[in-house]
């Protein structure tokens, strides 16, 4: 698949195809063209790191819904060894926006549970955009709970733009499935690791957003609503999403220094999408670590930090 | 029918019907729902419930909880609580601006009132949001005190009682609104450990976060009639699914249909039917006093007819 850039990365993309043309050039003249390919090499490093350390925080919303970014089951692929998919929630459906299994983190047996978006357009209505519906929450929560019966420690993979606002989906308690999974979720006797990959889209990912520490990729966001719904809503202009991306602190470091993330996993330059190989490297070192840090609590000891944590979410005036 | 109501209505205003500019100042309100024009003493001795068509108007968090609750003694949960600005969040305005003039036309500080008080002698934590605050949005006041009043309830062994009324999660306050779905479903969930029954009452409108965490987490959920209850806004699904929204979506008695809700309760009602539910639920831990089970049974309201649609 060839490389699809964002429109604030065409120098990139202009001097990338400029050195492939040399490349090319070079290799059937036989001319030596190599000074002058490693002058643009270095001249697209350079840019390259002046774009990616300035990027506004509508730019990084781009960046977090890129078309080639790793999904969940990308990351499980590198993540993970022995995965086992399990589906559906057993009263309905199963919903392929959500996925699930048991699989092995460095040997040890774990859950794994996360938002799956398609890639291609086919696969993208298959996958409903990444948008669960109630099924999806169910079955997340179908695995989570046999998880405590098993005692494996839950990864989850955050990327979605939101609960699906379909008909169906209210009929079937889209609230009610949401609110179920914040609250056992809160009361689960074993590590709950979640890391925010790609889109962290309100309700829809908080519903597997509740555990002991919460990662971010760097160019991932997460937020109470889209930006482009809140323009709409608090500017009257959906064209004022730039505006609002920028307002809601969605990006990693904002998150990060508010408290509300603990880690921020670094992405290879240019993001994930370019380098998934070690983009998932990053995050499972970043994930062993913190998992060895939780299982020594006591699940008890365990479940009360993550109370405390919860209780902590807030500034308020006294 | 002739009825009190048609007794006091000024001959003007009942054969002209109801027409906006025939309203006088000040004593009558017009019913939203069947242009019925309404005698306001009436209307709010009838607990803004319409007494032709039974259309249940919206109001606030302490007239709410003035009509719930025992007169006599009642404690505000942290009513000292402020919101703050952590983000410094500007939209078209300042949130600062924006709470301030919310502060000003509500007399709240923020959008939730919780109080200790008593349902017919039985000791218990009631709370109300206050919808012309904000929405009645979600933000970490709001949380804060409904955790106040789980703790209140774990403490001292008592029900808790939520009057919801909210557009969601408060946007201005992004991320630390969104975990306050995390927040009051995990201190629920705390009540539910100890065995302390919990009953949601979700009027019109209860949406979005609200929704999808606290109201939707009763052991008992109820809902006023008519409400409109659901996750997504009606006007987003429709634009997603490029459908007719079905008859009477996201109503109560769509809901009630669907399984997400033990009954709808009239507001007139409500004393009655929560005292009923919670004596039985809480019975280890609150029971009547002998003369107290059909002493307290009060008798229907002029205007009560139950049920009616
Ligand atoms: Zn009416």
């Amino acid at each position: 698949m060839s490389q699809q850039f964002l429109e604030f990365e065409q120098p990139i993309a202009e001097l990338e195809a400029k050195i492939r043309e040399l490349q090319y050039v070079s290799s059937d003249n036989a001319m030596d063209l190599e000074d002058e390919i490693r002058r643009l090499q270095e001249k697209l490093q350079n840019k390259a790191r002046q774009i990616y350390e300035n990027l506004t925080p509508w730019q990084v919303v781009q960046l977090a819904r890129h078309p080639q970014r790793p999904y969940t089951l990308d990351y499980i692929q590198h993540l993970f060894t022995d995965f086992e998919e399990l589906h559906g929630d057993r009263n309905f459906a199963d919903d392929k926006a959500m996925v699930g299994g048991v699989a092995r983190l460095d040997g040890q047996p774990v859950m794994v549970i996360g938002h799956q978006k398609g890639r291609d357009t086919k696969e993208k209505i298959r996958r409903n955009f990444g948008m669960p519906r109630p099924e999806g929450y169910r079955k997340a929560l179908r695995l989570m709970s046999m998880a405590e019966r098993f005692h494996m420690p839950i990864l989850t993979f955050i990327d979605t733009p939101g609960a699906y606002p379909g008909i169906g989906a209210e009929e079937r308690g889209q609230s009610e499935a949401i609110a179920k999974n914040l609250q056992v979720m809160s009361g689960l006797k074993v590590p709950i690791l979640c890391t925010v990959i790609g889109e962290g889209g309100s309700g829809g990912a908080l519903a597997i957003g509740v555990g002991d520490v919460t990662l971010m990729m760097q160019y991932s966001t997460y937020s109470v609503i889209s930006p482009e719904g809140c323009a709409s809503i608090l500017w009257k202009s959906a064209e004022k999403a730039p505006d609002a991306a920028e307002t809601l602190a969605i990006t990693s470091d904002r998150l990060s220094q508010l408290g509300l993330v603990d880690e921020v996993i670094p992405e290879p330059l240019g993001g994930a999408h370019r380098a998934p190989e070690t983009a998932a490297q990053s995050l499972k070192q970043a994930l062993c670590r913190h998992l060895h840090r939780l299982q020594e609590h006591a699940p008890e000891a365990l479940v009360e930090q993550r109370y405390q944590r919860l209780l902590n979410y807030g500034v308020v005036k006294h | 029918m002739t009825n009190w109501f048609q007794r006091l209505m000024p001959s003007r205003i009942r054969t002209e019907g109801g027409n906006k500019h025939n309203v006088p100042e000040g004593l009558w309100d017009k019913c939203p729902a069947c242009q019925q024009v309404l005698y306001r003493p009436e209307l709010e001795r009838g607990l803004h419930v319409c007494p032709k068509c039974g259309h249940h108007m919206r109001i606030s968090a302490r007239t709410r909880l003035n009509a719930f609750l025992d007169e006599g003694e009642r404690e505000e949960i942290a009513a000292d609580i402020a919101p703050a600005d952590p983000l410094k969040f500007r939209d078209s305005k300042k949130y600062k601006d924006r709470l301030s003039q919310a502060q000003k036309a509500t007399g709240e500080k923020d959008a939730l009132v919780v109080m200790q008080g008593s349902l017919k002698q039985m000791p218990l934590v009631a709370a109300a949001f206050e919808f012309r605050f904000m929405g009645g949005s979600m933000g970490a006041v709001v949380g804060a005190r409904f955790v106040a009043g789980v703790e209140r309830c774990l403490e001292q062994q008592l029900p808790l009682v939520c009057f919801s009324t909210s557009g969601g999660a408060r946007m201005q306050e992004s991320l630390f609104s969104l975990m306050q779905m995390a927040k009051t479903s995990a201190a629920l969930g705390r009540m539910r450990k100890a065995g302390l029954p919990f009953i949601s009452v979700m009027t019109d409108p209860t949406m979005g976060g609200v929704s999808a965490s606290l109201a939707m987490l009763g052991d008992i959920n109820l809902a006023e009639p008519k409400a409109l209850i659901g996750f997504a806004g009606p006007r987003v699904i429709e634009q997603t699914v490029r459908e007719t929204l079905p008859e009477g979506f996201q109503r109560s008695e769509f809901l009630l249909e669907h399984g997400a809700l033990d009954q709808i309760v009239d507001r007139r009602e409500m004393r009655d039917r929560i005292h009923n539910l919670l004596s039985l639920l809480h019975h280890r831990h609150w029971q009547p006093g002998p003369a107290q089970t059909e002493a307290t049974m009060e008798a229907p309201r002029e205007s009560g007819e139950a049920g009616q649609d």
